[in-house]
């Protein structure tokens, strides 16, 4: 035998060579408890290195806010406080499914842990459905990185684009956005169509999973549009109604109102946009990244792949997915509460 | 060499098993998880960067010759010392002593199989081929001359490919964290259970060390050069000024990493020499815990100094004075190493080999690279030395005077364990004389234009300097060929060397264990666990031409258990 195939994938083609060594422990290791704790250890020393890779970013905002306070406040008035809550709450609830998959997963229940993992994988898809509504409406009107920004007081994109059947608009950004999920939701339905037609059960099943993930994304997005529009009704409403708009009780309503807070608004106010998309946008990279992994967790589980003396995968592909939250509950306050 | 019984006990039984001859075929290489091979495949690999990066080097000694234009227009001239100083700080010389050499011979020296994660590693090398592809297309495309730095606002400007650059080192970075990460948790808990924190070999701390420096540093490159690269592509104003951003943030970012980078290329170097001095000195080394304590302080305070790189910057009058003092307060570790060093020397019983012979000439120029530091360091001659090429010679003294002299020394200390033969000693002596002389003659006349006021990075200079100047080119071209005749040697022995027995120069860490070169699973007999700097341990035996453990020459030894029986 050639030792070269030793190398590759010991995993799969070994199971009878190392029946008393374990299924899944690598030809390296010793023990499962060794390679459990050089796992764990790698990935723990991996989340230092990803909170370093966005100290840059919070470095770059604290030097900012520093220098021009008033910045941070007039801009962070543009970000919805209710879509960004709303994603705090799906993200710390998908925090609490991944605790829990690692937990049955450890039990040795595949198939519990295999639901738990999918719902995760599904409120990260919403997390960013709902990410996309608010980058769309932020495009729409032209805030955008310092260099793009041109927002206008008043401005309103839907006199120009126009609502989809009147009753639900849906920005053309949106719209551009959720082209690549889209794809995604039609190529794994059709594949798990086709793996079910050729009788493939597994891998229909996992194909059917990823469908129901991106579908996620759509059920996030629809939600944030609705809501969104809802709030657009309801800001054009008071300002209709009356022109007590800036009161400052309500700080959302005072971007849309008042001619005069044009000459109140810093000139440098389009840093805070490079900040907030390049923090935002780093973060939702993580969490696709963190699909991507969590994709990988459910089709092993679908497998049957672990047990209480192997479950490494599960927990260390939860501690990267708990480092994913936390960053949002440090982005959350830092972006979208000042004031 | 036969196989004699007693040797395959000692060494065990892997002359037709080794590493190199398991498996054949391309893809036996280019999909290997060992990381012997994935070491030998850096080599290459570092090796290619460093001839590269060598030619752009004497191509630009070749037009500072004579002060005016030979060959080379300024343009030109931009583009060469920034490809130089990028290929060779990026794709050279932080993998080049860890991941090479360290590949290779760490978890050797923990009596280990593999490194914990060896899909990792393979990934690391793949990245470290994709970060320098990055870097040869900006080559070959527009070129980069915003020297290897990056400086805003002009790295947002310039034509040149920045962007391919860039990402090159994004992905050369990723590579180094992922070596990092590796031989950090390897050392965590591949080790036996009986090998302690202090008993480790001292090259083993130097690369615990240097993992610490790259796990903890280069995320901060990566994230400023992903932010770099979003300033040119969509002007995003945090570094560009013109859109409020601030410049000077750049700086403090790439130092934050670059400085404690400086770091990643020395400690390893100063892993290696540790080993060498003692093993050629055949002495315990002196002060085994002052040595492992000063890398991990050098790591740790590396972090602390990255704003003596910007004393002209603008930054406040405190934040220098903070910053000098403790870049002075580094060279206490560095020097409790030197002293470390030359006490294992006293009294030891020197063999002046190759490998020693650099490894005595890291002393001296790293002393010289080292000092010269803290003329750097004190802000007051900083301001006039700052921008001199007094700068380029100082860090070449500890770059190439030190990282490369390691490395090559280290090349010759564990080429007879990579391949199995030895090298022309003489020839290898030669190489290491020329490139020491050559080293000297040409940056030692770069202190001087320096202090008299030769800017860095200049093309064209005044008359007054060309004495100089046309020194350090002759003595480019000999440091060329010390180097080139040094890998010759190498290269040659792989070929025609003699076949050695596993331990040939006494030396008591365990890689020294395994045959020469090593089985597949690099150990498939049972590891006698010795201290790794007791060489009275070690005897030479006439028979196998290799020095074995006292313990099997004595009688009343234990029969050691047969060895495991290993598959392949």
């Amino acid at each position: 035998m050639s030792t070269v195939e030793e190398t590759a994938d010991s995993h799969d083609e070994h199971d009878d060579d190392h029946h008393d060594h374990g299924e899944f422990i690598a030809h390296h290791f010793d023990s499962a408890e060794q390679q459990f704790d050089s796992g764990k250890l790698g990935i723990w020393v991996f989340l230092v290195t990803e909170v370093l890779f966005f100290s840059g970013l919070f470095v770059a905002y604290v030097l900012y806010r520093y220098h021009h306070p008033e910045v941070f406040v007039d801009a962070s008035q543009f970000l919805d406080k209710v879509l960004g809550g709303i994603n705090t709450i799906v993200l710390l609830f998908s925090s609490l499914t991944m605790a829990w998959a690692v937990r049955a997963a450890q039990l040795g229940n595949n198939n519990f842990a295999g639901k738990l993992i999918l719902i995760t994988m599904i409120c990260a898809a919403a997390f960013l459905g709902i990410k996309a509504v608010e980058y769309s409406h932020k495009w729409d009107l032209y805030i955008l990185p310092v260099s793009y920004y041109n927002y206008m007081e008043g401005y309103h994109p839907e006199a120009e684009s126009g609502g989809i059947a009147g009753t639900l608009h849906i920005s053309k950004w949106l719209v551009t956005l959720s082209m690549l999920p889209l794809l995604c939701l039609t190529l794994f339905s059709a594949g798990a169509v086709a793996m079910a037609a050729t009788g493939k059960r597994l891998m229909a099943q996992f194909m059917l999973g990823l469908a129901i993930m991106m579908s996620g994304y759509f059920v996030g997005a629809f939600a944030g549009q609705t809501y969104q529009n809802w709030h657009e009704a309801n800001l054009e409403a008071e300002e209709h109604a009356g022109d007590h708009g800036h009161d400052g009780d309500h700080a959302g309503d005072s971007i849309a109102t008042g001619p005069d807070s044009t000459s109140e608004r810093p000139p440098q106010i389009g840093v805070f946009f490079s900040i907030y998309y390049c923090m935002t946008g780093l973060h939702a990279i993580h969490v696709i990244a963190g699909m991507a992994a969590l994709s990988w967790l459910y089709f092993r589980c679908l497998k049957a792949h672990f047990r209480p003396d192997y479950f490494g995968p599960v927990d260390y592909v939860g501690l990267y997915w708990h480092l994913v939250d936390l960053i949002w509950i440090y982005l959350f306050p830092l972006l979208y509460l000042i004031n | 060499m036969s196989a004699t019984p007693q040797a395959q006990k000692l060494f065990g039984h892997a002359e037709e098993n080794n590493y190199l001859k398991c498996s054949s075929g391309i893809k036996s290489w280019l999909f290997t998880l060992d990381h012997k091979r994935i070491g030998v495949m850096y080599l290459i690999g570092v090796t290619f960067a460093l001839f590269l990066a060598g030619v752009f080097a004497l191509i630009l000694r070749s037009e500072l010759f004579t002060g005016d234009e030979n060959f080379l227009s300024e343009a030109q001239y931009n583009q060469m010392f920034t490809l130089h100083g990028a290929i060779m700080v990026f794709a050279f010389i932080i993998p080049s002593i860890p991941a090479a050499l360290g590949n290779f011979v760490l978890p050797m020296m923990l009596g280990a199989k593999d490194v914990a994660f060896p899909r990792l590693n393979l990934c690391s090398f793949y990245l470290w081929m994709f970060g320098t592809a990055f870097l040869l297309t900006a080559m070959l495309t527009n070129g980069l001359d915003t020297g290897w730095t990056f400086y805003t606002p002009y790295s947002i400007t310039t034509t040149t490919a920045v962007i391919y650059a860039t990402m090159g080192a994004f992905i050369l970075g990723f590579s180094s964290i992922f070596t990092g990460l590796n031989f950090l948790v390897t050392v965590n808990t591949m080790r036996p259970k009986t090998m302690g924190w202090f008993k480790l070999p001292l090259f083993i701390w130097s690369l615990y060390a240097t993992s610490i420096i790259q796990i903890l540093a280069t995320p901060v490159l990566g994230i400023t050069l992903l932010l770099l690269i979003a300033e040119r592509v969509m002007h995003i104003g945090i570094f560009d000024p013109a859109y409020g951003g601030d410049p000077v943030l750049f700086q403090h970012f790439f130092w934050f990493y670059s400085h404690p980078a400086v770091y990643i290329m020395i400690l390893p170097a100063m892993g290696v020499i540790s080993e060498l001095i003692s093993v050629y000195s055949h002495k315990k080394i002196f002060g085994y815990s002052f040595i492992a304590f000063s890398s991990v302080a050098i790591a740790l305070l590396g972090f602390l100094v990255w704003g003596h790189h910007m004393f002209t910057s603008g930054q406040s009058q405190l934040v220098t004075l903070v910053f000098s003092a403790i870049t002075f307060s580094v060279a206490i570790p560095s020097a409790v190493k030197v002293f470390n060093w030359l006490a294992t020397l006293y009294k030891g019983s020197i063999k002046l080999v190759t490998p020693m012979c650099y490894a005595l000439s890291f002393i001296f120029l790293f002393g010289i690279g080292g000092l010269t530091g803290l003329f750097l360091g004190t802000l007051s001659t900083d301001i006039h030395l700052h921008d001199t090429y007094f700068v380029v010679a100082h860090f070449h003294f500890v770059m190439v005077g030190g990282t490369l002299t390691a490395l090559l020394g280290g090349l010759y200390h564990w080429w007879p364990k990579m391949f199995g033969r030895m090298y022309n000693d003489f020839l290898g002596r030669v190489g290491c004389f020329l490139v020491f002389v050559g080293f000297n003659l040409t940056f030692f006349p770069q202190f001087v234009m320096g202090s008299r006021g030769m800017p860095r990075r200049y093309a064209r200079y005044d008359p007054e300097f060309e004495i100089f100047h046309q020194a350090s080119t002759i003595g480019a071209f000999i440091l060329g060929i010390g180097i080139l005749l040094a890998f010759a040697v190498l290269v040659h022995a792989v070929f025609f060397g003699r076949k050695i027995g596993g331990n040939p120069f006494g030396a008591a860490s365990l890689e020294w264990q395994s045959s020469s070169p090593p089985s597949f699973h690099n150990f498939d007999h049972k590891i006698h666990m010795n201290a790794p700097y007791d060489f009275s341990a070690m005897v030479y035996d006439e028979e196998m031409d290799t020095y074995i453990q006292r313990d099997f020459v004595t009688p009343e030894t234990p029969e050691v258990p047969a060895p495991e029986p290993t598959k392949a």
